[in-house]
């Protein structure tokens, strides 16, 4: 839920980066957390396993800039993609204002982003919200790798609705601005519509 | 579509300070923080030093989030409140509504008197709350927001 605060003339937003296990959500946030300079962000909070899996969230706030005399502040989560870790995900996604969904690009990837995709929408549905009406974003990742389905194809399995689509390498940074960029975009216009 | 806005208004902003800045008073607390509970930093009154307030905000969030899922699965309905005890500093966090009040004291105060103070100002944070949630939902049926004013060009210049 956006948070607007006339006082200190700021708007809070959150954006959760959702997926399989392994599909890049952390390396997202670490690439945006790396390019950022350091006055617009704050410490990159990660809740991880002791192998580095994360276990409950990744958080990063991000500051973009002020629209109307507001600053626009954007919270950046994660949640962990492994299957056991559901009852993680129900949680991080109460008050989210938009969605990415980072998909494994890999071939012998393609069913876990399909039952994690399905997750996302079941978990959303619990807490109240609908994909369809969500600012949401697809993002195909690890692209760079010999082995990933071709977009059109990916794309006709996992595409929801008139989507954005970026193709990405997030370890990289190929594609992690641009995906970035277009679901802020999407909140900001909901904000308008009020 | 995501929920409506939930928006504070300047004289609320500086209402629900005041009750922070005179719990934080009461409780001898180092900082008192309101939390909404998603995890975005509403207010605070204390000494903060170099904390991060904002990642402060989003572990509380998280937190109570795990506390209170943990809670339905023993068949409580929820933790109306969650203490943690350090060495030196501790943290008590009280449950109202969308929103959490969270203490951080040392060995100046005890957790009985974090504990009396916090419950009579939850009351009062509840209430301006509550009149808060009430006016954004009103502000977004009668569209007076300014952001009903935002164009395209105010949006892509942040990404330029």
């Amino acid at each position: 839920m956006t948070f607007i605060n006339y006082a200190s003339r700021e708007i809070n937003c959150k954006i959760v980066y959702y997926g399989p296990g392994l599909c890049g959500k952390t390396t997202n946030l670490q690439y945006i957390y790396d390019s950022t300079a350091p006055q617009a962000k704050g410490k990159l909070i990660s809740l991880a396993t002791e192998t580095d899996r994360t276990l409950f969230f990744d958080f990063m706030p991000l500051e973009l800039g002020t629209v109307r005399g507001f600053k626009t502040r954007f919270h950046l989560y994660t949640v962990p993609g492994q299957v056991y870790y559901d009852a993680s995900r129900k949680l991080i996604l109460k008050g989210v204002d938009g969605v990415v969904f980072v998909a494994d690009s890999q071939e012998e990837r393609m069913d876990a982003n399909i039952e994690s995709l399905y997750n996302l929408e079941e978990n959303l549905q619990t807490q109240g919200y609908d994909l369809m009406n969500l600012p949401y974003v697809l993002q195909l990742n690890k692209r760079d790798l010999p082995n990933v389905i071709p977009t059109d194809e990916i794309s006709a399995e996992l595409l929801r609705k008139n989507e954005p689509i970026f193709e990405a390498v997030a370890s990289n940074g190929t594609g992690v601005f641009d995906t970035l960029k277009a679901v802020a975009k999407q909140v900001l216009t909901e904000l308008r519509k009020g | 579509m995501a929920e409506t806005p939930f928006i504070i208004q300047e004289q609320q902003f500086q209402r629900i300070k005041n009750v922070l800045a005179r719990l934080c008073v009461e409780c001898v607390a180092r900082v008192v923080f309101l939390v909404d509970r998603d995890g975005q930093p509403i207010a605070f009154h204390g000494h903060i030093g170099d904390m991060d307030t904002t990642s402060f905000s989003s572990l509380a969030a998280g937190n109570v989030a795990a506390t209170s899922s943990m809670a339905k699965l023993i068949g409580e309905d929820t933790f109306p409140s969650v203490y943690h005890e350090g060495e030196r500093e501790s943290i008590f966090i009280s449950v109202i509504g969308r929103s959490l009040l969270v203490v951080v004291f040392d060995e100046r105060s005890t957790l009985g008197l974090v504990k009396l103070r916090t419950k009579r100002a939850s009351h009062e944070v509840a209430s301006i709350l509550d009149e808060a949630t009430r006016d954004s939902a009103q502000m977004r049926m009668s569209h007076t927001s300014i952001f009903s004013e935002i164009t395209d060009d105010d949006i892509d210049s942040l990404f330029s």
